[in-house]
Protein backbone atom coordinates (compact mmCIF):
# COMPACT_ATOMS: atom_id res chain seq x y z
CA UNK A 1 0.00 0.00 0.00
CA UNK A 2 1.28 3.43 -0.76
CA UNK A 3 -0.19 4.86 2.41
CA UNK A 4 -0.67 3.53 5.92
CA UNK A 5 -3.91 4.61 7.58
CA UNK A 6 -3.01 5.05 11.23
CA UNK A 7 -6.29 6.76 12.06
CA UNK A 8 -9.59 6.38 10.24
CA UNK A 9 -12.38 8.88 9.74
CA UNK A 10 -15.34 8.45 12.09
CA UNK A 11 -17.32 6.08 9.85
CA UNK A 12 -20.13 5.68 12.38
CA UNK A 13 -20.68 9.46 12.39
CA UNK A 14 -20.92 9.37 8.57
CA UNK A 15 -23.37 6.46 8.83
CA UNK A 16 -25.56 8.37 11.31
CA UNK A 17 -25.43 11.40 9.00
CA UNK A 18 -26.57 9.28 6.04
CA UNK A 19 -29.38 7.68 8.09
CA UNK A 20 -30.61 11.07 9.35
CA UNK A 21 -30.54 12.53 5.81
CA UNK A 22 -32.56 9.53 4.54
CA UNK A 23 -35.23 10.14 7.22
CA UNK A 24 -35.29 13.87 6.28
CA UNK A 25 -35.71 12.87 2.60
CA UNK A 26 -38.73 10.74 3.48
CA UNK A 27 -40.24 13.63 5.42
CA UNK A 28 -39.57 16.15 2.65
CA UNK A 29 -41.02 13.89 -0.09
CA UNK A 30 -44.51 14.12 1.44
CA UNK A 31 -44.57 17.83 2.33
CA UNK A 32 -47.49 19.70 0.73
CA UNK A 33 -45.13 22.11 -1.05
CA UNK A 34 -44.76 23.00 -4.71
CA UNK A 35 -43.35 20.10 -6.74
CA UNK A 36 -40.33 22.05 -8.06
CA UNK A 37 -39.28 23.06 -4.52
CA UNK A 38 -39.57 19.44 -3.38
CA UNK A 39 -37.49 18.26 -6.35
CA UNK A 40 -34.77 20.83 -5.62
CA UNK A 41 -34.67 19.87 -1.93
CA UNK A 42 -34.64 16.11 -2.62
CA UNK A 43 -31.90 16.40 -5.25
CA UNK A 44 -29.84 18.54 -2.88
CA UNK A 45 -30.21 15.96 -0.07
CA UNK A 46 -29.33 13.07 -2.44
CA UNK A 47 -26.22 14.92 -3.70
CA UNK A 48 -25.19 15.62 -0.11
CA UNK A 49 -25.47 11.92 0.78
CA UNK A 50 -23.62 10.87 -2.40
CA UNK A 51 -20.82 13.32 -1.62
CA UNK A 52 -20.48 11.93 1.92
CA UNK A 53 -20.12 8.40 0.54
CA UNK A 54 -17.54 9.51 -2.05
CA UNK A 55 -15.48 11.64 0.35
CA UNK A 56 -15.42 9.38 3.40
CA UNK A 57 -16.28 5.80 2.39
CA UNK A 58 -14.42 5.97 -0.94
CA UNK A 59 -11.70 8.04 0.74
CA UNK A 60 -11.66 10.69 -2.00
CA UNK A 61 -11.06 13.34 0.67
CA UNK A 62 -7.74 11.66 1.48
CA UNK A 63 -6.63 10.80 -2.07
CA UNK A 64 -4.06 12.61 -4.21
CA UNK A 65 -5.10 15.79 -5.98
CA UNK A 66 -4.46 14.13 -9.35
CA UNK A 67 -6.92 11.33 -8.63
CA UNK A 68 -9.55 13.78 -7.37
CA UNK A 69 -9.25 15.83 -10.57
CA UNK A 70 -9.55 12.65 -12.62
CA UNK A 71 -12.70 11.59 -10.76
CA UNK A 72 -14.24 15.06 -11.18
CA UNK A 73 -13.48 15.10 -14.94
CA UNK A 74 -16.51 13.11 -16.21
CA UNK A 75 -19.02 15.03 -14.08
CA UNK A 76 -19.21 18.07 -16.45
CA UNK A 77 -19.39 15.58 -19.34
CA UNK A 78 -22.35 13.89 -17.65
CA UNK A 79 -24.13 17.24 -17.30
CA UNK A 80 -23.36 18.13 -20.95
CA UNK A 81 -24.74 14.74 -22.08
CA UNK A 82 -28.06 15.24 -20.29
CA UNK A 83 -28.44 18.93 -21.23
CA UNK A 84 -27.59 18.23 -24.90
CA UNK A 85 -30.14 15.41 -25.16
CA UNK A 86 -32.83 17.50 -23.41
CA UNK A 87 -32.35 20.19 -26.11
CA UNK A 88 -33.14 17.55 -28.76
CA UNK A 89 -36.45 16.73 -27.09
CA UNK A 90 -37.63 20.31 -26.53
CA UNK B 1 28.13 -4.63 -24.32
CA UNK B 2 27.82 -5.92 -20.78
CA UNK B 3 26.84 -2.43 -19.71
CA UNK B 4 24.10 -2.23 -22.37
CA UNK B 5 22.66 -5.59 -21.34
CA UNK B 6 22.56 -4.46 -17.72
CA UNK B 7 20.75 -1.28 -18.72
CA UNK B 8 18.05 -3.27 -20.57
CA UNK B 9 17.54 -5.58 -17.58
CA UNK B 10 17.17 -2.59 -15.31
CA UNK B 11 14.59 -0.94 -17.55
CA UNK B 12 12.46 -4.05 -17.83
CA UNK B 13 12.64 -5.41 -14.31
CA UNK B 14 12.57 -2.43 -11.98
CA UNK B 15 9.17 -1.26 -10.79
CA UNK B 16 8.23 2.21 -12.07
CA UNK B 17 9.19 5.20 -10.00
CA UNK B 18 6.42 6.82 -7.94
CA UNK B 19 6.13 9.63 -10.45
CA UNK B 20 5.26 7.10 -13.16
CA UNK B 21 2.33 5.46 -11.34
CA UNK B 22 -1.02 6.70 -12.56
CA UNK B 23 -2.37 9.57 -10.45
CA UNK B 24 -0.13 8.52 -7.55
CA UNK B 25 -2.16 5.41 -6.69
CA UNK B 26 -1.46 1.72 -7.24
CA UNK B 27 -2.52 0.18 -10.54
CA UNK B 28 -5.53 -1.91 -9.48
CA UNK B 29 -7.04 1.03 -7.61
CA UNK B 30 -6.49 3.30 -10.61
CA UNK B 31 -8.08 0.61 -12.81
CA UNK B 32 -11.13 0.41 -10.54
CA UNK B 33 -11.50 4.19 -10.57
CA UNK B 34 -11.29 4.18 -14.39
CA UNK B 35 -14.01 1.51 -14.49
CA UNK B 36 -16.16 3.48 -12.05
CA UNK B 37 -15.80 6.62 -14.18
CA UNK B 38 -17.12 4.66 -17.17
CA UNK B 39 -19.96 3.54 -14.89
CA UNK B 40 -20.71 7.20 -14.12
CA UNK B 41 -21.35 7.73 -17.83
CA UNK B 42 -23.41 4.53 -18.03
CA UNK B 43 -25.73 5.53 -15.19
CA UNK B 44 -25.82 9.11 -16.49
CA UNK B 45 -27.20 7.78 -19.77
CA UNK B 46 -29.89 5.84 -17.85
CA UNK B 47 -30.78 8.66 -15.44
CA UNK B 48 -30.61 11.27 -18.22
CA UNK B 49 -32.95 9.26 -20.47
CA UNK B 50 -35.31 8.78 -17.52
CA UNK B 51 -35.42 12.50 -16.75
CA UNK B 52 -36.05 13.42 -20.38
CA UNK B 53 -38.90 10.90 -20.67
CA UNK B 54 -40.31 11.85 -17.29
CA UNK B 55 -40.47 15.57 -18.02
CA UNK B 56 -41.69 15.17 -21.59
CA UNK B 57 -44.52 12.79 -20.55
CA UNK B 58 -45.27 13.56 -16.87
CA UNK B 59 -48.72 11.93 -17.04
CA UNK B 60 -47.19 8.49 -17.61
CA UNK B 61 -45.92 8.45 -14.00
CA UNK B 62 -47.97 7.86 -10.87
CA UNK B 63 -47.51 10.07 -7.79
CA UNK B 64 -44.77 8.93 -5.36
CA UNK B 65 -45.96 6.02 -3.20
CA UNK B 66 -49.02 5.24 -5.35
CA UNK B 67 -47.50 2.23 -7.14
CA UNK B 68 -44.05 1.81 -5.58
CA UNK B 69 -43.70 0.85 -1.94
CA UNK B 70 -41.65 3.70 -0.42
CA UNK B 71 -41.44 2.37 3.20
CA UNK B 72 -40.02 -1.00 2.06
CA UNK B 73 -37.53 0.69 -0.28
CA UNK B 74 -36.53 3.21 2.40
CA UNK B 75 -35.67 0.26 4.66
CA UNK B 76 -33.75 -1.32 1.77
CA UNK B 77 -31.86 1.96 1.24
CA UNK B 78 -30.95 1.89 4.92
CA UNK B 79 -29.81 -1.74 4.50
CA UNK B 80 -27.49 -0.76 1.63
CA UNK B 81 -26.05 2.15 3.64
CA UNK B 82 -25.41 -0.32 6.49
CA UNK B 83 -23.52 -2.57 4.05
CA UNK B 84 -21.31 0.38 3.05
CA UNK B 85 -20.45 0.89 6.71
CA UNK B 86 -19.58 -2.79 7.23
CA UNK B 87 -17.46 -2.64 4.05
CA UNK B 88 -15.49 0.38 5.19
CA UNK B 89 -15.09 -1.22 8.64
CA UNK B 90 -13.63 -4.31 6.88
CA UNK B 91 -11.14 -2.04 5.11
CA UNK B 92 -10.24 -0.29 8.38
CA UNK B 93 -9.78 -3.69 10.09
CA UNK B 94 -7.46 -4.82 7.27
CA UNK B 95 -5.45 -1.58 7.48
CA UNK B 96 -5.12 -2.08 11.25
CA UNK B 97 -4.03 -5.72 10.83
CA UNK B 98 -7.19 -6.94 12.57
CA UNK B 99 -7.80 -10.23 10.74
CA UNK B 100 -10.79 -11.25 12.87
CA UNK B 101 -12.49 -7.91 12.26
CA UNK B 102 -11.74 -8.10 8.53
CA UNK B 103 -13.46 -11.49 8.19
CA UNK B 104 -16.40 -10.49 10.39
CA UNK B 105 -17.14 -7.23 8.53
CA UNK B 106 -16.72 -8.87 5.10
CA UNK B 107 -19.19 -11.65 6.00
CA UNK B 108 -21.59 -8.99 7.30
CA UNK B 109 -21.26 -7.06 4.02
CA UNK B 110 -22.00 -10.17 1.93
CA UNK B 111 -25.07 -11.00 4.04
CA UNK B 112 -26.43 -7.44 4.06
CA UNK B 113 -25.76 -7.04 0.32
CA UNK B 114 -27.60 -10.29 -0.39
CA UNK B 115 -30.48 -9.06 1.81
CA UNK B 116 -30.76 -5.92 -0.35
CA UNK B 117 -31.05 -8.07 -3.49
CA UNK B 118 -33.61 -10.31 -1.71
CA UNK B 119 -35.79 -7.33 -0.77
CA UNK B 120 -35.58 -6.05 -4.36
CA UNK B 121 -36.74 -9.43 -5.68
CA UNK B 122 -39.61 -9.38 -3.12
CA UNK B 123 -40.54 -5.88 -4.35
CA UNK B 124 -40.49 -7.01 -8.00
CA UNK B 125 -42.72 -10.03 -7.24
CA UNK B 126 -45.29 -7.81 -5.51
CA UNK B 127 -45.21 -5.21 -8.28
CA UNK B 128 -45.65 -7.85 -10.98
CA UNK B 129 -48.59 -9.32 -9.01
CA UNK B 130 -50.12 -5.83 -9.17
CA UNK B 131 -49.58 -5.93 -12.99
CA UNK B 132 -46.82 -3.32 -12.83
CA UNK B 133 -44.54 -5.07 -15.33
CA UNK B 134 -41.64 -3.88 -17.54
CA UNK B 135 -44.16 -3.56 -20.39
CA UNK B 136 -46.48 -1.31 -18.33
CA UNK B 137 -45.67 1.81 -20.33
CA UNK B 138 -42.84 4.28 -19.80
CA UNK B 139 -43.14 4.13 -16.01
CA UNK B 140 -42.72 0.35 -15.87
CA UNK B 141 -39.96 0.07 -18.47
CA UNK B 142 -37.82 2.87 -17.00
CA UNK B 143 -38.35 1.61 -13.44
CA UNK B 144 -37.26 -1.96 -14.22
CA UNK B 145 -34.38 -0.83 -16.45
CA UNK B 146 -32.86 1.46 -13.83
CA UNK B 147 -33.46 -0.63 -10.71
CA UNK B 148 -32.69 -3.82 -12.66
CA UNK B 149 -29.27 -2.60 -13.82
CA UNK B 150 -28.53 -1.42 -10.31
CA UNK B 151 -29.65 -4.75 -8.83
CA UNK B 152 -27.40 -6.53 -11.34
CA UNK B 153 -24.47 -4.41 -10.13
CA UNK B 154 -25.24 -5.25 -6.50
CA UNK B 155 -25.53 -8.97 -7.34
CA UNK B 156 -22.15 -8.92 -9.11
CA UNK B 157 -20.74 -7.03 -6.09
CA UNK B 158 -22.02 -9.73 -3.73
CA UNK B 159 -20.38 -12.45 -5.87
CA UNK B 160 -17.06 -10.58 -5.97
CA UNK B 161 -17.32 -9.88 -2.25
CA UNK B 162 -17.79 -13.60 -1.58
CA UNK B 163 -14.53 -14.22 -3.47
CA UNK B 164 -12.73 -11.52 -1.45
CA UNK B 165 -14.19 -12.94 1.79
CA UNK B 166 -12.93 -16.41 0.84
CA UNK B 167 -9.45 -14.98 0.25
CA UNK B 168 -9.64 -13.14 3.58
CA UNK B 169 -10.31 -16.47 5.33
CA UNK B 170 -7.21 -17.85 3.56
CA UNK B 171 -5.18 -15.02 5.09
CA UNK B 172 -4.41 -13.35 1.74
CA UNK B 173 -4.87 -9.80 3.03
CA UNK B 174 -2.31 -8.37 5.43
CA UNK B 175 -1.81 -5.03 7.10
CA UNK B 176 0.92 -4.29 4.53
CA UNK B 177 -1.09 -5.37 1.47
CA UNK B 178 -4.90 -5.36 1.46
CA UNK B 179 -5.44 -3.85 -1.98
CA UNK B 180 -8.16 -6.36 -2.89
CA UNK B 181 -10.32 -5.21 0.03
CA UNK B 182 -9.91 -1.54 -0.86
CA UNK B 183 -10.64 -2.08 -4.57
CA UNK B 184 -13.86 -4.11 -4.01
CA UNK B 185 -14.80 -1.53 -1.39
CA UNK B 186 -14.61 1.25 -3.98
CA UNK B 187 -17.01 -0.68 -6.24
CA UNK B 188 -19.37 -1.40 -3.36
CA UNK B 189 -19.55 2.22 -2.20
CA UNK B 190 -20.11 3.36 -5.79
CA UNK B 191 -23.11 1.03 -6.06
CA UNK B 192 -24.42 2.49 -2.78
CA UNK B 193 -23.88 6.02 -4.10
CA UNK B 194 -25.84 5.24 -7.29
CA UNK B 195 -28.71 3.82 -5.23
CA UNK B 196 -28.85 7.00 -3.13
CA UNK B 197 -29.49 8.94 -6.36
CA UNK B 198 -31.89 6.33 -7.82
CA UNK B 199 -33.96 6.19 -4.63
CA UNK B 200 -34.59 9.93 -4.85
CA UNK B 201 -35.15 10.05 -8.62
CA UNK B 202 -37.24 6.91 -9.06
CA UNK B 203 -39.15 6.66 -5.78
CA UNK B 204 -39.40 10.08 -4.14
CA UNK B 205 -39.79 12.52 -7.04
Amino acid sequence: MEQAHKSHPNYIAVFIGLAVLTVIELGVAFLPWHKSILILLLVFLAMWKALMVALYFMHLKFETKRLRIMVAAPLPLAVILVVAVIQEFR
Amino acid sequence: MAHASHAVTQDVMLPPADAETGAGVYTSKLGMWMFLLSEVMFFTALIGSYLILRFSKPDAWAAPGQVLNIPVTAVNTFILICSSVTMVKAYAAAADGNQKGLKLWLVATVLIGATFVGVQVYEYIHLIEKHFTPSAGLYGSTFYTMTGFHGFHVSMGVICMMFVTMRAFQGKYTQADHRGVEVIGLYWHFVDLVWILLFTIVYLI
